[in-house]
């Protein structure tokens, strides 16, 4: 017998969520959907979870089982829990729980929906198909094999402190367009893109990229579109900078100027901002935190330049 | 009472191909009982299917030619060619709105062979077209939220009608419980099949039955519900989908004994017959003890495609073997199944999807059909693989149209609200009042397995009575069923209840229909009248409710350039 610890809710029965185990011998085969099914057809009738396909493509049943999300469908039940092992289901997190494993998805579309989630193309539709390349289709396979099940939406560490952040689903959707040679309209994209709550408000933490159940990946496309902004000449903006300084200054030294890169971020003449940085940099130096005046380079200088050298070609 | 120009039920390919179409005049609602993303739709694989001619010349008289012969000529021909014409434009369209295709090497949509055509004629996105495609519509939608509101986790309950004019619906928000009624001047079904009947099936959760018994409820008839599809490759026991595309690529089926058995039963077309030949080839291994270490599966063997081609072409069904079977078909065989996959029967509509209401065509008012829970038809008695997602797209688009010839300018019809929503109110009451002594879960599955084993791909008089009879028991044993979840909020359970009665209805009907039909032809298979007879059965079928039971009459098939002739591959 496995122990499935659940997170229930029911707002018209109880104030807050609590926990309840049921005993379920895993059958053969069975996927954890398969599991949570025979807990609800045969243990509890009232245990809501959402679930559509069965095979890892609608996006319906993402929940979160021993603290991460993962597709309930696609996962071999015998591959995360033994029979005599407990797992815990919860609903995923960044979400306001409506009941049982069921969260309110408003926010994750609301942002899906703010990136012009749809094909601007650059001309009038011509009679037969646009042509483009294997390696121009290539380029957005990955991000539009995303199946809006929020996992990555769940699990980002960005989005528990900031609500404000598209966060990685929306993203990865951005980069379909920003990446599609058909579209016209990239560097408006990218420029959106690059104000607060977007990419470079994206901490590089990978979990989007652990918890993505298909080759959609949101941390790589977010990369993708920081890449093409960059190149579009998007500099004007604290992420952006920050990039452009931690590139020199490894280019420059070797290692990071710390002292230099917040003020390159900020912008040499955005006054108001490197002011504001004033308090960190006078609480740093009180605790004897501020990093050498002068910044020297590595020893190893001369195999960072070939390594940029190389880079460049 | 919420009130639009149209409300179309379904988000799917075809529900909102529809609403795309509609919302160019008219305020359109779309209602989905999950998001539109989560349609099964989505779960298509191997592509679409057009004329294009981007790998080899092609024409559309070929692919009607193909259709209407996969389909065992119980095809109406009319709207066949409309169909196969319009296929090319509609891909077009697809592509140039967003959707992503993979690409031949001089940058046009790339096409694959497929079961039953005679040319590659596939289009596809890797191997998940479906789902590229709905994703390509849903972003449409999205585009154009001011003109198409969407009601997503919404179930519609029943049909609002009045004489021959249908005026709306009764439906109720999943999360919250709240039954309203929605007054509209056009209602569209795109509600999809009803696959979950079966035990074996590739079919998702949601597809179970709702819109064809809400329409078979308000006495409008159910076209050819004896024609259901059973795919060659489901995963085995999961019935999950393991595209056509991996044989369209050039994988093999082997019996217990490693032999390429479709050799016997297509020795022309081999791997590549059409789903209801391989199916019955596969089940015949089976039962003949030649399935693999005596199981009821047989082998897809891909090893030989090499690992290059399987992670361009199949990259996702690939995952498929691995994260349900534990198989990586680049270096093993996958074992599989036929599993319940398609409905060719469904509401019956004319080629403009106007649903029509008895077998002289006449039309009901204000309701329209499209996608696989209507049968206009133009699959026959066998669908063709990849031509469900252009029939969804080609007729989601004709019903938009019709919508907007037909709803511009009239004004809405009569509902009693209160009346309208008391019907389902009771329908509540009376699940949470029953005694409780039946699982619904126990009902569930016995209906499950006396479709597979007596109305699945062999089927006899005998076994269908048998199939008939149990259905019958349990639909008494579903008004003594035990319910927990007594809450509004979410309940899911009372959902599946309320599913659970429509498959069982439709079961009664599809099997009703099976017996009715003395003959084999296209997915429908006899055993004890094992050849297809023109004399007698080459017509559609359309089942009526009635006191008595359901009364079966004859719909002639349109017959315009193709004449019957016998079906080898």
């Amino acid at each position: 017998m496995a122990t499935f610890r659940i997170k229930r809710f029911n707002p018209e029965k109880q104030a807050e969520p609590y926990f309840e185990e049921f005993q379920l011998d895993v059958p053969e085969g069975a996927t954890l959907l398969d599991c949570m099914n025979l807990i609800k057809w045969t243990l509890d009738g009232s245990f809501s979870y959402r679930m559509s396909c069965r095979s890892a493509i609608c996006g319906s049943c993402a929940v979160k089982a021993n603290g991460h999300a993962l597709l309930a469908c696609q996962r071999q039940a015998a591959h995360i829990v033994d029979n005599d092992e407990t797992i815990t289901l919860e609903p995923l997190g960044n979400m306001k729980p409506v009941k049982d494993l069921v969260v309110d998805f408003t926010p994750f579309w609301d942002k899906i929906n703010k990136v012009k989630p749809y094909l601007e193309p650059k001309d009038a539709a011509p009679e037969k198909e646009r042509l483009q390349s294997q390696e121009e289709f290539l380029l957005i396979d990955d991000s539009s094999t995303c199946i809006m099940c929020g996992a990555c939406y769940s699990d980002c560490n960005v989005l528990e402190v900031d609500d404000n952040f598209l966060g990685p689903a929306a993203l990865a959707k951005a980069q379909r367009f920003v990446g599609d040679s058909r579209d016209s309209q990239t560097l408006e994209r990218v420029k959106a893109l690059s104000e607060p709550g977007g990419i470079w408000d994206c901490t590089h933490c990978g979990e989007c990229v652990e918890r993505c159940p298909k080759p959609a990946k949101p941390f790589d496309r977010i990369k993708e579109v920081m890449t093409v902004a960059l190149e579009q000449g998007v500099h004007n903006n604290n992420g952006a900078r920050h990039a452009m300084s931690f590139f020199n200054s490894v280019k420059r030294s070797g290692n990071l100027n710390e002292n230099r890169i917040p003020v390159e971020s900020m912008g040499f003449f955005n006054i108001p901002g490197l002011l504001s940085l004033l308090p960190v940099g006078i609480r740093m130096f009180l605790k004897g935190k501020v990093p050498p005046i002068i910044h020297h380079s590595i020893d190893e200088m001369d195999d960072v330049k070939r390594i940029f050298k190389e880079l460049d070609q | 009472m919420i009130q639009h120009d149209v409300v179309i039920i379904g988000a799917g390919l075809a529900g909102m191909r529809c609403a795309l179409e509609a919302c160019k005049e008219l305020d359109v609602a779309v209602l989905t009982k999950v998001y539109p993303s989560r349609s099964h739709s989505g779960a298509a694989q191997g592509g679409i299917a057009a004329s294009l001619g981007n790998s080899e010349p092609d024409s559309w008289e070929e692919h009607m030619y193909d259709t209407i012969k996969g389909g065992d000529f119980l095809n109406d021909q009319d709207a066949v060619e409309e169909y196969v014409k319009a296929a090319p434009r509609v891909i077009y369209e697809l592509e140039n709105m967003g959707c992503i295709f993979s690409r031949t090497p001089d940058g046009k949509i790339a096409q694959r062979s497929f079961g039953g055509h005679s040319k590659p004629r596939a289009c596809f996105s890797a191997d998940r077209t479906g789902h590229a495609i709905l994703h390509a519509l849903h972003e449409q939608l999205m585009k154009n939220e001011k003109s198409v509101k969407i009601y997503n986790e919404w179930y519609m309950h029943s049909l609002i009608v009045d004489g021959d004019r249908c005026n709306g619906v009764v439906v109720s928000n999943v999360q919250t419980g709240e039954v309203e009624v929605i007054q509209a001047k056009a209602v569209v079904f795109a509600t999809g099949g009803y696959g979950r009947v079966f035990k074996i099936t590739s079919n998702a959760f949601a597809s179970t039955a709702d819109g064809v018994m809400a329409a078979f409820e308000v006495g409008l008839p159910l076209e050819d519900p004896e024609f259901v599809q059973f795919h060659p490759s489901g995963l085995y026991r999961q019935g999950i989908l393991f595209s056509e595309a991996a044989r369209g690529e050039g994988a093999y089926l082997l019996n217990g004994k490693g032999e390429r058995f479709m050799e016997t039963y297509a020795p022309s077309r081999m791997e590549l017959a059409p789903r209801d030949i391989v199916a019955r080839a596969e089940q015949s291994e089976i039962d003949a003890g030649r399935g693999v270490d005596g199981e009821n599966c047989i082998n897809l063997d891909l090893r030989h495609l090499g690992k290059e081609r399987i992670m361009e072409r199949l990259p996702q069904i690939r995952q498929l073997g691995i994260d349900f079977l534990g198989i990586d078909c680049i270096t093993d065989c996958l074992p599989i199944q036929p599993t319940a996959h398609y409905s060719m029967g469904g509401i019956p509509t004319d080629k403009d999807c106007h649903v029509i209401s008895d077998e002289k065509g006449t039309r009901m008012n204000g309701f329209f059909a499209a996608g696989e829970c209507a049968c206009v038809s133009v699959h026959g008695g066998n669908r063709l693989g990849t031509n469900s997602l252009l029939e969804a797209v080609v007729f989601g688009e004709r019903a938009g149209k019709s919508v907007l010839e037909y709803a511009v300018g009239i004004d809405h019809g009569n509902v009693n609200e209160g009346q309208e929503k008391a019907k389902v109110l009771e329908k509540f009451e009376d699940i949470y009042q029953r005694d409780g002594s039946e699982s619904y879960n126990d009902i569930r599955d016995a209906m499950k397995e006396i479709m597979m084993s007596h109305c699945g791909v062999f089927r006899d008089e005998e076994k269908l009575k048998v199939c008939i009879e149990t259905l019958k028991g349990l639909q008494e044993r579903f008004k003594k069923g035990k319910v927990t979840d007594k809450g509004k909020l979410f309940n899911t359970e009372i959902y599946e209840i309320l599913e659970l009665g429509n498959m069982l209805g439709m079961a009664v009907i599809i099997a009703g229909g099976a017996l009715e039909r003395k003959e084999s032809r296209g997915g429908h298979f006899r055993t004890d009248f094992p050849k297809r007879d023109d004399e007698n059965f080459l017509h559609h079928s359309m089942v009526f409710d009635s006191p008595d039971g359901l009364v079966i009459k004859k719909k002639p098939v349109v017959i315009t350039k193709h004449q019957p002739a016998e079906r080898t591959y």
